[in-house]
């Protein structure tokens, strides 16, 4: 038997502190689905994801029920399209997004990830005809996301590929402009992007994954804020500690139900990824683990040193209560979805600069920032390209999701409503970098010795 | 199979009367039982064992939802591996 309080801080950081599982995501290969014709291959495509996702959701809501445990999200993650689709006859592949948009919408997932191109060394025909689809494939679909790898550590970096999604991102924003610009909110620019990402709206199933898989999402900053509260002024190493147990006792709940939607749906358990995703609810920030750790805000100086303990801590904890760890496994700071980022920005503390250094010691980028509207293309590739440079020099992914919202400026908001917030429209440098952006070619993969 | 029931909320007479009342008819065995005042929220724990369970664990978690609206508190059924999960290695 458990003691009273073990129980009871159970069921605290469920009840008070937002504990949950934050997604359920079923990776699923469809490189048996291409085919010459279109149709057939959408086709294949639908039945293969309708077959093998048809309980996903049911199994998701019974876990849930039987341990008491949300399960916020239960998802799906697809062979990036641009594979699957090249076999086809068609130089329109909007077809496979209205498919997977069916698909999603028939199991009842909110979100199927996938419509993806790897191009982080150059384009071949379909990794072309896909990303200059992303645009109107995000506009007319509600539940497809997109992402397109422009750079690894290994390859460099595509500075192409990272010119054309600085203009992609601008015609995202303006297809959905009556929404805000919220199609950019389903695109994500990586560097090194990894091949079990559960989580959105970066997901796919890589091409060395099996036929279908399990990977599951943790979530629970606000637990973590709690025990950092309760430690009052700690040192550091307590503090480091403390973080560390917190990760540990919220990862074997990642874990456990990780292993029982497997074992319920009878496909392979990949990984847990240990990240700290925060949501718009008060109580459910990032950025107020930072401030509970002695920051005035988020964005303060000191903060990229307080995220970068946080992380390594989430991290050693969470290693240690799961049997396979992958994903992005950090903590995430995306600025719409964390209540405490969101007004670190409108008290002036927090600036995308900022950000982007405390993207070096965290996962996973510049994510869900909202810019102005009349941001030109090329400072949009620029940022990019900034972003992608410390994922490649650093061995580690990065992310740009980034969101010219037209017709705003610096200031204003831009509300998307539910998991994705709502954004304040911050500045950006006003300085061109267009000569730059578009000098053409690759960056070359950077020297992996003499490290300084 | 096994599980923990907590329940908290106001203090009133009848809280257990009640829970206990749904898992006899449900043919629920009650393994350990222990109940305090916490910061004057009532606050019930038990371990239960659904192994001879009549119904399913939805259908008494529907039962017990029901019984928690009346009664005015919170009733949770989870089972047991959450807190084993977290608490042990």
């Amino acid at each position: 038997m458990f003691s009273r309080n073990e129980i009871i801080e159970t069921i605290n950081m469920i009840r008070q502190e937002n504990l949950d599982i934050r997604t359920i995501t079923m990776g699923i290969s469809l490189r048996d689905c291409a085919s010459e014709s279109v149709e057939r291959a959408t086709g294949r495509i639908y039945d293969k994801i309708c077959r093998f996702a048809e309980k996903l959701v049911k199994t998701g809501e019974d876990i849930e029920r039987e341990f008491g445990i949300p399960i916020i999200n239960k998802r799906i993650a697809v062979t990036p399209i641009a594979l699957v689709a090249e076999s086809s006859n068609t130089n329109d592949y909007t077809p496979f997004a209205r498919a997977l948009d069916r698909a999603a919408a028939n199991v009842g997932v909110n979100f199927i990830g996938g419509y993806s191109a790897l191009v982080h060394k150059g384009y071949t025909r379909g990794d072309r005809l896909l990303v200059e689809s992303i645009p109107e494939a995000l506009a007319i679909t509600e539940r497809v996301c997109s992402s397109v790898n422009v750079a690894t550590t290994k390859a460099g970096i595509n500075m192409d590929a990272i010119l054309d999604m600085g203009r992609i991102i601008k015609e995202c924003a303006e297809k959905t402009k009556d929404q805000g610009g919220f199609g950019c909110a389903k695109l994500v620019v990586f560097a090194n992007a990894p091949e079990d990402n559960p989580f959105m709206a970066g997901a796919f199933h890589g091409i060395g994954e099996p036929e279908c898989v399990i990977n599951v999402g943790v979530s629970g900053p606000g637990v973590v804020a709690s025990a950092v509260r309760a430690l009052g002024d700690a040192d550091f190493g307590t503090l480091a500690e403390t973080v560390k147990r917190t990760a540990f006792k919220i990862t074997r709940v990642g874990q456990l139900v990780a292993q029982e939607a497997a074992a319920r749906l009878n496909v392979p358990f990949g990984i847990v990824d240990l990240s700290l995703a925060p949501t718009p609810a008060i109580g459910d920030s990032v950025a107020r683990i930072l401030e509970e750790m002695g920051l005035e805000r988020c964005g303060a100086h000191g903060t990229t040193a307080a995220l970068a303990l946080l992380n390594d801590a989430v991290k050693k904890g969470g290693v240690m209560a799961s049997s396979q760890v992958g994903g992005l496994s950090g903590a995430f700071i995306p600025v719409s979805e964390d209540a405490g980022m969101i007004e670190a920005v409108n008290a002036g503390a927090l600036h995308l600069e900022k950000l982007e250094a405390m993207t070096c010691v965290c996962s996973v980028g510049l994510d869900m920032i909202a810019i102005p509207g009349d941001t030109p293309a090329s400072t949009i590739s620029a940022i990019i390209a900034d972003e992608v440079a410390i994922g490649v020099v650093n061995q580690k992914t990065t992310a740009v999701r980034i969101i010219p919202a037209p017709g705003k400026k610096e200031g204003d908001i831009v509300t998307f409503g539910g998991l994705f917030g709502s954004a304040p429209v911050m500045a950006v440098n006003p300085f061109s970098a267009e000569r730059f952006v578009k000098r053409g070619g690759r960056i070359p993969a950077p020297l992996q010795s003499l490290k300084n | 199979m096994k599980a923990v029931i907590t329940v908290l909320g106001q203090d009133r007479i009848g809280i257990i009367a009640a829970v206990t009342g749904i898992l006899a008819e449900e043919n629920v065995n009650i393994l350990d039982i222990s109940q305090t005042i916490m910061q004057n929220i009532f606050t019930m724990i038990m371990l239960v064992d659904l192994s001879k369970m009549k119904c399913d664990i939805a259908q008494l978690n529907e039962r017990l939802g029901k019984a928690a609206a009346q009664l005015g508190v919170e009733i949770r059924l989870q089972r047991e591996e959450i807190f084993t999960s977290m608490h042990r290695i």
